[in-house]
């Protein structure tokens, strides 16, 4: 059994599956393999939004907290997907909860190595700005498909 | 007299004659009749009930009766009612349903007594509009059972038209002036030098068995040749025109053309134009129920597209501004009932043109389109 | 497609009895019905019959199984207006009429040998049961095959028992979704088009049976589009107004389109050209 390197399994996650190999070498040198047990929190609502996580197994929810309920959920994310995009714009904080549901591996990003990197090489920031856009593009449209009920209650 | 023949002649008192034919054996006859200011159908008993000597001044969103110079019977277009009204009509009961005192149910079509209709003065774009609605009603999968009998059995006088209304497209939708078939028989009248006359063209077996028992003469070459000239005529003067060489795709690629906005601001959505076409088909339907909630009833009634109910679906109605219906009526009539049924819905009466309180003329409506259409017609 | 069977008379319902009643949701009611005399007619999944309550119209419903036996129609109906609040009030032995069955079906049989994908919203899984139930009758005949369920909250998931049945196969994916839910929920929150990344099929030779609201199924369409299923492979089931339901009083008509026959369900690739605009 090979080990894989960071870097290695940066490219074959669907977030990076766009960028320039060397690119993505960039990214390897701020990132870190974590693993989060379930109800462990991968970010604080107003918490610093200091991590950048790509999700590669398990279930991550975006949870806001009310008062006097369970929290809501907003959305939730697996395989594949994104958490912690408030790395890209100030004031760097982060928006939700994002708790692990089920045991989750993720890779670990750090923001600010991450923020440096883009902002040394406008190419390279270009490149995330635009695939963590489309993204975010998606999501938007999703919750206002959500906003709308369509399913009419 | 032998029964090989194809055309004749008839005095007026030979069409008097007819009618009474046609009563005796069981027809309810329906011809022209004045009534309300205007040229309508309903039952005649001979030549008194027909509109002798008058005509219908027509133009968008006007019809005038006016005195003829001379004593034709039919010298006039259309008027506001059509045939439809007799085999499609405006109201009829579907069903009746009973329920015990347990709540069991039974359901049964209600007992139509039967009606023959003999239709008198039926002109070549009604014939159309008959065949179109006989593709809606008895040549699809489901058939109206009840319009099917009556159309059976309607004994048909078709009239070649002597004039072309200003609202008159037939020409252009090639369903007229002449009646080309779909009749038993067919008058052209004659007026040529004080012998008022009918050319008669036989068009069916029920046709000439009935023509037996009217008086008649044989048609000389000279009366065949002057109804085919009145005819010719006719088409020459069409009051209107309609470009209809790929109106179906032009329509179908141009849904979001400004045009629909520009003629929304005209219609009131008063459906006029649908009630008085022959060939619009659209019902709904109503359930009755009595007090005791022990008999019910299923009643259908002519509905209408430009109505905000026509479609409603749970949440709201699918089509809320007057550019949409508008556009629904126009498309559905003129592109996507070739889809539909294979041929157009517009026979070129142009009643809806007459009718529309606002004077809205699809013609004009098409033909700005045509003229600046927003996208390439869609192949 | 069959040959639809003209009866004596298209308009004139026949009676049927009702057998039994479920209540689903808090607004949703299934009922068994059996007919009164004779066997029931075939029906294809994807059809629908017009159930009649005695004096206060027809609604055109989805069937959504046969009965236990095979000798009836079982129906799911939403509390929506009068009839339908009408026949979700009906009682065992309650008397009602019923037309049909009518439309088009899921195309099950063309889908052999490939995979499917079936994406239910709402109340929208209920014409897919059929269609489901079909799949699973043959399941050796297909590749993969996927069930993606998306409601509103946890509380409004439809035939969650029979999701849990399904769900015990091994070789079906389901996953189920709801637009809002607090953590009391453990599964999925997010639209249902999202859930079509989740499950695998081979987007060159996958049919899709989508059912729900109109919008939903305009971003499904999209999202099955994006995950490369072509638009002739897509297949969506249509609501419009119905009174006759036989293609005779024109409520019903989109663009060309008479749902009632020409539908309910109907290829994308025929309708995509007007589908996204508005008020046809």
């Amino acid at each position: 059994m090979t080990i894989e390197t960071i870097g290695q399994i940066l490219a074959k996650h669907p977030f990076f599956a766009e960028f320039q190999p060397e690119h993505v070498e960039l990214v390897a040198g701020c990132a870190r393999n974590v693993r989060f047990n379930p109800g462990e929190y991968l970010t604080r609502e107003g918490g610093p939004a200091d991590r950048f996580f790509l999700i590669r197994h398990g279930m991550v929810s975006l949870e806001v907290a009310t008062p006097g309920r369970a929290p809501i959920v907003v959305t939730t994310l697996r395989e594949g997907e994104i958490v912690g995009a408030s790395w890209l714009a100030p004031p760097y904080r982060s928006m939700f909860d994002a708790r692990a549901v089920e045991l989750t591996r993720a890779i670990s990003i750090d923001a600010e190595c991450l923020r440096k990197k883009c902002e040394k090489d406008h190419y390279f920031g270009y490149e995330m700005m635009q695939s963590v856009l489309r993204v975010l593009v998606k999501r938007l449209q999703a919750t206002r498909m959500q906003i709308l009920d369509v399913y009419g209650e | 007299m032998g029964g090989n023949w194809k055309s004749a002649t008839i005095k007026p008192e030979g069409l008097h004659s007819l009618i009474g034919k046609l009563r005796d054996e069981a027809y309810r006859v329906v011809g022209p009749t004045m009534r309300d200011d205007a040229i309508v159908y309903d039952d005649i008993a001979g030549l008194d009930d027909l509109p002798k000597g008058w005509t219908d001044d027509q133009e968008a969103g006007r019809y005038a009766l006016a005195r003829r110079s001379d004593d034709a019977y039919f010298g006039y277009n259309v008027g506001p009612h059509s045939w439809k009204q007799f085999l499609f009509p405006p109201v009829e009961t579907m069903w009746h349903a009973q329920r015990d005192e347990d709540g069991a149910m039974t359901c049964s079509a209600p007992s139509r007594p039967k009606e023959k209709f003999a239709f008198v003065g039926v002109r070549a774009c009604e014939i159309h509009a008959i065949a179109i609605q006989d593709r809606v009603f008895r040549e699809g999968p489901f058939a109206d059972n009840a319009y099917a009998s009556r159309r059976q059995d309607a004994f048909i006088i078709a009239v070649n038209c002597g004039q072309a209304g200003a609202t008159c497209f037939c020409s252009s939708m090639g369903t007229g002036p002449r009646a080309d078939g779909g009749f038993d028989l067919a008058l052209t009248e004659l007026l040529e030098g004080g012998d008022h006359r009918f050319l008669v063209e036989i068009g069916s077996e029920a046709g000439a068995a009935i023509m037996e028992a009217v008086p008649h003469a044989p048609a000389s070459s000279e009366q065949v040749e002057a109804a085919a000239a009145i005819v010719e005529e006719t088409a020459n003067r069409m009051g209107r025109s309609l470009e209809t060489d790929g109106l179906k795709e032009l329509l179908q690629g141009n849904l979001d053309h400004p045009r629909w906005n520009d003629v929304a601001d005209r219609c009131l959505t008063c459906g006029n134009c649908t009630m008085v076409c022959p060939t619009c088909f659209c019902t709904t339907v109503e359930d009755h129920s009595d007090l005791e909630n022990r008999t019910a009833e299923r009643v259908r009634k002519w509905d209408s597209c430009f109505t905000l109910d026509f479609s409603y679906i749970h949440g709201g109605s699918v089509r809320t501004t007057t550019h949409s219906r508008y556009r629904q009526w126009m498309t559905h009539k003129l592109a996507n009932w070739i889809d539909q049924f294979g041929t157009s819905g517009c026979v070129g009466c142009g009643r809806c043109i007459t009718w529309c309180p606002t004077g809205i003329d699809l013609t004009e409506e098409a033909a700005a389109i045509r003229a600046a259409p927003s996208k390439a017609d869609a192949q | 497609m069959p040959a639809p069977v003209q009866s004596s008379d298209p308009f004139v319902p026949e009676i049927y009895r009702v057998g039994a009643v479920r209540r689903e949701l808090a607004d949703v009611v299934t009922i068994e019905i059996e007919p009164e005399s004779g066997g029931r007619p075939d029906f294809l999944p994807g059809q629908f019959n017009m159930l009649y309550a005695f004096g206060i119209g027809e609604a055109a419903i989805s069937i959504s199984d046969e009965t236990k036996h095979g000798g009836g129609f079982v129906h799911t109906i939403r509390e929506v207006g009068a009839v339908s609040r009408a026949l979700a009030a009906m009682e065992v032995g309650a008397s009602l009429g019923l037309r049909g069955p009518f439309g088009t079906a899921w195309p099950v049989a063309e889908a052999e040998g490939s995979d499917v994908v079936v994406v239910a919203g709402g109340l929208g899984l209920a014409p897919l049961r059929p269609a489901i139930e079909a799949l699973l009758a043959r399941r050796e005949r297909y590749g993969q095959l996927a069930i993606l369920v998306g409601c509103r909250t946890p509380e409004a998931i439809l035939y969650r028992h029979e999701l849990e049945q399904w769900r015990q196969r091994l070789d079906i994916d389901i996953e189920v979704t709801v637009d809002h839910a607090s953590t009391d929920w453990h599964g999925n929150v997010g639209v249902v088009p999202s859930l079509i990344r989740r499950v695998a099929f081979d987007p060159d030779d996958t049919l899709a049976y989508v059912c729900g609201p109109e919008v939903m199924m305009r971003f499904t369409a999209s999202a099955l589009h994006e995950a490369g299923v072509a638009t002739d492979k897509v297949y969506l089931s249509m609501e419009r107004n119905m009174k006759c339901a036989v293609g005779l009083c024109g409520h019903c008509q989109f663009g060309p389109s008479f749902v009632c026959k020409d539908g309910p369900v109907m290829r994308f690739e025929r309708i995509s050209p007007i589908f996204a605009m508005r008020e046809i």
